[in-house]
């Protein structure tokens, strides 16, 4: 039985890495937010078994929170968003998919590698290989953020970088719920500000193709 | 008297995959006529189609050099032998140490290699066009699948396809999401190895679009029903090739009598018609793709593969 | 035997040079120096082999030639009688080949004098004992070649070649030089025994191993050291070329071999990941420029590249497995690169024949000027096809058996107890595949646009077969190629004292296995079989081809090509060279920093649309043109110096005194 849990856990974890390769791979933003809806999704169900296998009842309310706002409220909202604002469907990618998700390939043995060495001590097998899980979701939404120019996908980025972070909190099994409910806050937060500033970027550069603000700030001619 | 029934055995194979194949083509397109409202051709179509080849007579370009003619045969036989040698309803058979994993690939490879040649024979743009095209998918998908091969050979400690069935089937393996991994990129690199939508539409001769048509265009009577049929083999031997890693249930071990052979058979007949019905429901569902999108998805079929390896160093026993 | 025949064959080879010198006008001259040569070599295969079928152990030898007080020490052990044999039948077939081929050279003075005694310098060089006569003969070897690649001298190609290659080889023998250096240390024993027994740091031996992959690499053809190579080899006539790609590169492979696992002792693990980044590197960009050009030769010396980079990587491999004490897995490594070195041999020296063939037969080596030669020289292009599928690493013929034993060794990585190359290992093995993919689809081009489809010029359609010599020797490397695909065990059990000598372990004995099957960890592992794979390829083929034409149909009509309905005359609409390799180099463009230009004329304007495509070699714009521009750069400002005042040349030779005085002072 203790096999089928860890092997469950670790299924979805990797999953969960999976799907940032497929946040990666998308060039259309709306299949981009599905795709982000999916991860929070597979968030929420590895949150949940996490929280089966060590009888924490308070991570059945994080996999609550991860399922309402993450799967459901923001991709909606972006949804939305991307459609009252008539964003260009495509993402622009500023390195072209192949070598953004090689470089991606990198990031996922360098976090394996680190945090296998860095967690060598550690009893624990799941918390370990959750960790070098969660470290490569966590880089792999940083590495969207920097290869994206489009706005929308930069919030995808930043959202899934966060799902990393919460997962990497519940295979740790000790972060508090307190720290997890401020953390969504948070990022529920900053989307609101950054929806916000999509309105602006768009009011004033009828783009949101970040690079037209270097272009405003003279560094570009 | 051992020998010969082992020999029988692998006979048997050889005719039943041989015997299957057109039955999977023809199973396959009758479900995406129905799923498309049409009522379609029989399953038996593509036998008939077959033998009605076989019987025309063959009109050769005038510049066909002898290689154009002995290709279909040596791409038939060699697409056969890789197809024998994947396990079908029974393990352990008289000859399936001859080739591993690694072998079968390259063999297939072989194929691709001289059909690319058939293709250029004639000196036309359209069988260049294809014959191009299709290395420059080869040359992504071959790697695509040799690391998804790695990833099982690892798991299970072998590149011998029938202990690597043995092993699956035994319930060591668990759940293992590399090996998840490895099964996409397999189906992806199956999609795009028998030129299924959306890598390439076998039903059309749309000019710019088409890959693998585009390279058997100057081709007729017997020597196309070879090449018609060697596709088909393909398509069984990728069916069977994940139905005997992914889902090893039903297969008969070694030296099992009768009953487990028949139980083994049927079991296969299953594996085929889900596969072939989980084909046609993804192909009618999905749009063809441009050309120059498609190294995306083999390249996202490598990525898999190379990460199915890479996470295969976190899972347990490895 | 031993090493005495060996040695004699190399004296034989240097004096026919010597002969060939007051003979090369003569008209009898070729065909005789040639099959002089050709014998020489084939005692020297059998040399080695003999050598390495009866497990003879070290014979040597001291001539009294070379330094004074020294002498030349040359020896046979099991590593050199293998390259022994490679150089043999490379060097016979070469030979044997140049019988027919060398009556067209129209400067015969200008080859026959260098090439048996670039033979003899190669054997010379793998027989060597002591590091003076290992380096004088590398010296002689790579001079020669290079008198050979200057054979066309009026080309202006092959003058800028032959400059690039000559300071690239001085480059490689200094750094070998060094090298050595280190490991004589103060003590100065030049002797391999001597320098075996030495004791080494851990640090001077990663040094001597950086250098040798800097020495025998630029040699080989490592990327970034390889811009002379694709140049250098091609601009030599063929059966040169031949040699020089099919053997020359093994000998600088020997090189390595010879100091990394055997002379400097045990080497730390971290130097392997280098090695087997290094190797992956060089297959893959090698054959994607192999991709890219135009030219028929220069496709081979490119192929030659990647396959370099396949050897290597397998020697990375080994010495990883041997740092952490694997032998049985570094003997695996180790045979597969052996194995890698012969096939390459073999089938590199055939289509370097058969590209000399077709230049004999067309004077073209452009693909986009070729096209149709089955039809014009069916015995070449029969043998050509051999070749292309045997370097594509196609099952039944040899090139794939090495690369499934590669591939095998790959698979046992993760038993590897550093982190780092678990991970790295099988990443390199998908490269690999990738490489090996990229190589069919190369020489699908290859022979498609060359050998396939319709004529593209006039010089095609007046070709005709080639000489009898000629066929003769691809024959017999064609033969060999597939001989070595359906019964690898034989050669690997040949191969194994080598593995034995220089990793401490040998794989199994293969020769005994049922069906020749290849087995090379244990049967519930993996077994490969050629030979089945070939007979039941070869039977259920003919077997159906005959129940077709006996009971369906056989009747047969010729008519105009369909081509979709709209067939056209013209030979230029065939897919050409550029245009199959398009696909691969719009998706592989930010890899191979490719360019495409469209030049549209504007509405209105009657001019024609242009369009150009390339690829760019970074390593020569990005590393050799800078340090070029430096070398120049400097050498401009230092020319100064040769215009001075007698005050001021005193004034330096004055302060460079004081430095010197002062450097004294402190280093005491």
């Amino acid at each position: 039985m203790h096999d089928y849990a860890f092997d469950i856990a670790h299924l979805l974890a990797g999953s969960l890495v999976l799907v940032s390769f497929m946040l990666i791979y998308q060039d259309r933003i709306f299949a981009l937010l599905n795709v982000f809806a999916l991860q929070a999704l597979l968030l929420a169900m590895a949150v949940a078994w996490q929280a089966y296998i060590q009888g924490a009842h308070h991570l059945y309310a994080s996999a609550a929170i991860a399922l309402v706002f993450k799967a459901v409220i923001v991709p909606w909202a972006l949804h939305r968003m991307v459609r009252r604002l008539g964003i260009h469907r495509d993402v622009e990618t500023v390195v072209g998919v192949v070598p953004t998700m090689l470089a991606g390939m990198g990031l996922v043995a360098l976090s394996i590698l680190l945090m296998l060495q860095l967690t060598a001590a550690a009893e624990n097998a799941l918390a370990r290989e959750d960790l070098a899980f969660a470290l490569s979701v966590i880089l792999l939404g940083m590495l969207m953020m920097v290869t994206r120019r489009n706005a929308v996908s930069q919030v995808v980025g930043f959202m899934s970088l966060e799902n990393g972070l919460i997962l990497a909190a519940t295979g740790a099994q000790g972060m508090p719920f307190v720290v997890e409910i401020s953390v969504a806050f948070s990022v529920l937060i900053a989307m609101i500000v950054i929806g916000v500033f999509l309105f602006r970027i768009r009011e004033r550069f009828d783009s949101v193709d970040i690079e037209a603000l270097d272009h405003f700030r003279g560094e570009r001619r | 008297m051992e020998l010969i029934w082992n020999l029988m055995l692998q006979g048997v194979q050889m005719m039943v995959v041989l015997a299957l194949a057109p039955g999977l083509t023809g199973l396959v397109r009758k479900v995406k006529a129905r799923l498309t409202r049409r009522r379609g051709a029989p399953i038996v179509q593509p036998y008939r189609d077959l033998v009605r080849l076989l019987r025309k007579e063959v009109v050769l370009a005038e510049n066909a050099s002898w290689l154009f003619r002995v290709s279909p045969y040596m791409i038939f036989a060699a697409t056969w032998v890789a197809a024998a040698l994947v396990p079908t309803f029974a393990i352990g058979l008289q000859f399936s140490w001859t080739a591993d994993l690694i072998a079968i690939v390259a063999l297939l490879g072989s194929v691709r290699f001289f059909l690319a040649l058939a293709g250029m024979d004639i000196g036309t743009s359209f069988g260049g066009i294809g014959s191009s095209r299709e290395m420059m998918i080869g040359a992504i998908a071959e790697p695509a699948m040799l690391l998804t091969m790695f990833s099982v050979a690892l798991v299970a400690g072998t590149t011998q396809l029938s202990y690597v069935v043995e092993f699956m089937a035994s319930g060591e393996v668990g759940i293992r999401v590399s090996l998840g991994m490895a099964l996409i990129a397999l189906i992806i690199v199956a999609i795009a190895e028998n030129a299924r939508i959306p890598v390439d539409n076998p039903s059309t001769h749309l000019e710019l679009t088409m890959v693998h048509e585009a390279m058997v265009l100057e081709y007729s009577g017997r020597h196309l029903a070879m090449i018609e049929l060697a596709a088909m083999l393909k398509l069984l031997l990728y069916v069977a090739l994940i139905g005997c890693i992914f889902a090893p249930w039903g297969i008969a071990p070694n030296d099992s009598g009768p009953s487990e052979l028949l139980a083994g058979f049927a079991f296969f007949l299953g594996k085929l018609a889900a596969g072939g019905i989980l084909l046609a429901v993804f192909e009618t569902s999905i749009a063809k793709m441009r050309v120059f999108r498609v190294p995306d998805l083999l390249g996202a079929a490598l990525m898999l593969g190379l990460l199915g390896t890479l996470l295969l160093f976190v899972s347990r026993s490895l | 035997m031993g090493v005495a025949a060996a040695a004699t064959t190399a004296a034989v080879l240097l004096a026919l040079s010597l002969g060939a010198v007051a003979t090369a006008r003569r008209r009898w001259a070729p065909a005789v120096i040639y099959m002089l040569s050709g014998a020489a070599c084939v005692v020297q295969a059998l040399a080695g082999i003999a050598a390495l079928a009866t497990r003879a152990g070290t014979t040597s030898l001291t001539v009294p030639i070379g330094l004074p007080w020294m002498g030349a020490h040359l020896a046979q052990d099991a590593l050199s009688s293998v390259f022994l044999a490679l150089l043999g039948t490379g060097g016979a077939a070469a030979s044997f080949y140049a019988a027919g081929y060398g009556r067209h050279e129209h400067e015969p003075q200008r080859v026959l004098p260098f090439f048996p005694g670039f033979l003899g310098a190669m054997t010379l060089v793998i027989l060597a004992a002591d590091a003076f006569t290992f380096l004088l003969s590398w010296e002689i070897m790579s001079l020669l070649s290079w008198a050979l690649v200057l054979a066309h001298h009026r080309d202006e190609g092959s003058r800028s070649a032959g400059y690039l290659y000559l300071v690239m080889a001085a480059f490689g023998t200094m750094v070998l030089l060094l090298a050595f250096g280190l490991m004589a240390g103060a003590q100065g024993g030049y002797e391999f025994a001597a320098i075996r027994a030495v004791e080494r740091t851990p640090g001077i031996a990663a040094l001597v191993l950086g250098l040798m992959v800097i020495g025998a690499g630029s040699k080989a053809g490592l990327v970034p050291l390889h811009v002379w190579l694709p140049v250098a080899h091609p601009a030599a006539p063929s059966h040169v070329s031949a040699l020089m790609s099919g053997v020359m590169t093994k000998v600088a492979v020997y090189g390595f071999i010879r100091v990394c696992f055997d002379l400097v002792g045990p080497v730390d693990w971290w130097m392997s990941p280098i090695i087997i980044v290094i190797g992956v590197g060089t297959a893959v960009m090698g054959i994607l420029f192999a991709i890219m050009d135009g030219d028929g030769k220069r496709i081979l010396a490119f192929s030659t590249i990647e396959n370099i980079g396949v050897i290597f990587t397998a020697l990375g491999l080994a010495l990883a497995f041997r740092a952490n004490g694997m032998q049985a897995m570094a003997a695996l490594a180790m045979t597969a690169a052996l194995l890698h070195a012969v096939n390459h041999m073999m089938f590199k020296s055939l289509l370097f024949m058969v590209m000399g063939a077709v230049l004999n037969a067309t004077g073209r080596k452009d693909l986009d000027g070729l096209g149709g030669l089955i039809h014009r020289m069916p015995a070449t292009s029969f043998l050509a096809l051999v070749g292309v599928t045997a370097i594509s690493a196609l099952p039944p013929l040899n090139g794939f058996v090495s690369e499934w034993l590669l591939f095998q060794t790959v698979l046992q990585s993760p038993r590897l107890p550093q982190p780092a190359l678990q991970f790295m290992v099988p990443a390199a093995g998908g490269l690999l595949a990738l490489a090996a993919a990229l190589a069919a689809a190369c020489f699908v081009r290859f022979y498609g646009v060359a050998f396939l489809g319709r004529a593209r010029s006039g010089d095609v359609a007046a070709a005709t077969e080639t000489d009898r010599w000629s066929l003769g020797a691809m024959a017999g490397m064609a033969l060999l190629c597939v001989l070595a695909g359906i019964l690898p065990g034989y050669l690997v059990d040949l191969l194994a004292p080598a593995a034995d000598l220089v990793v401490g372990a040998r794989i199994a004995p293969q020769g005994g296995n049922a069906w020749l099957t290849l087995v090379p960890v244990a049967d519930v592992r993996s077994s490969y079989s050629g030979f089945l794979v070939m007979v039941f390829v070869a039977v259920t083929g003919s077997a159906v081809a005959w129940l077709v034409h006996r009971l369906a149909s056989q009747r047969l009509r010729r008519g105009p090509a369909w081509d979709c309905g709209f067939p056209n005359a013209d030979p230029i609409t065939q897919y050409g060279g550029g245009s199959v390799a398009q696909p691969i180099r719009r998706v592989m463009a930010s890899v191979l920093a490719a360019h495409e230009t469209v030049l549209m004329p504007r509405p209105g304007d009657m001019g024609p649309a242009r369009h150009s495509a390339g690829v760019e070699d970074l390593a020569w714009s990005r590393l050799y043109l800078p340090v070029a521009a430096a070398v120049i750069g400097a050498t401009t400002r230092l020319n100064g110096l040769q215009f001075l005042t007698i005050r001021r040349y005193l004034g330096l030779v004055f302060a460079s005194l004081i430095l010197l005085l002062v450097g004294l002072a402190l280093w005491n």
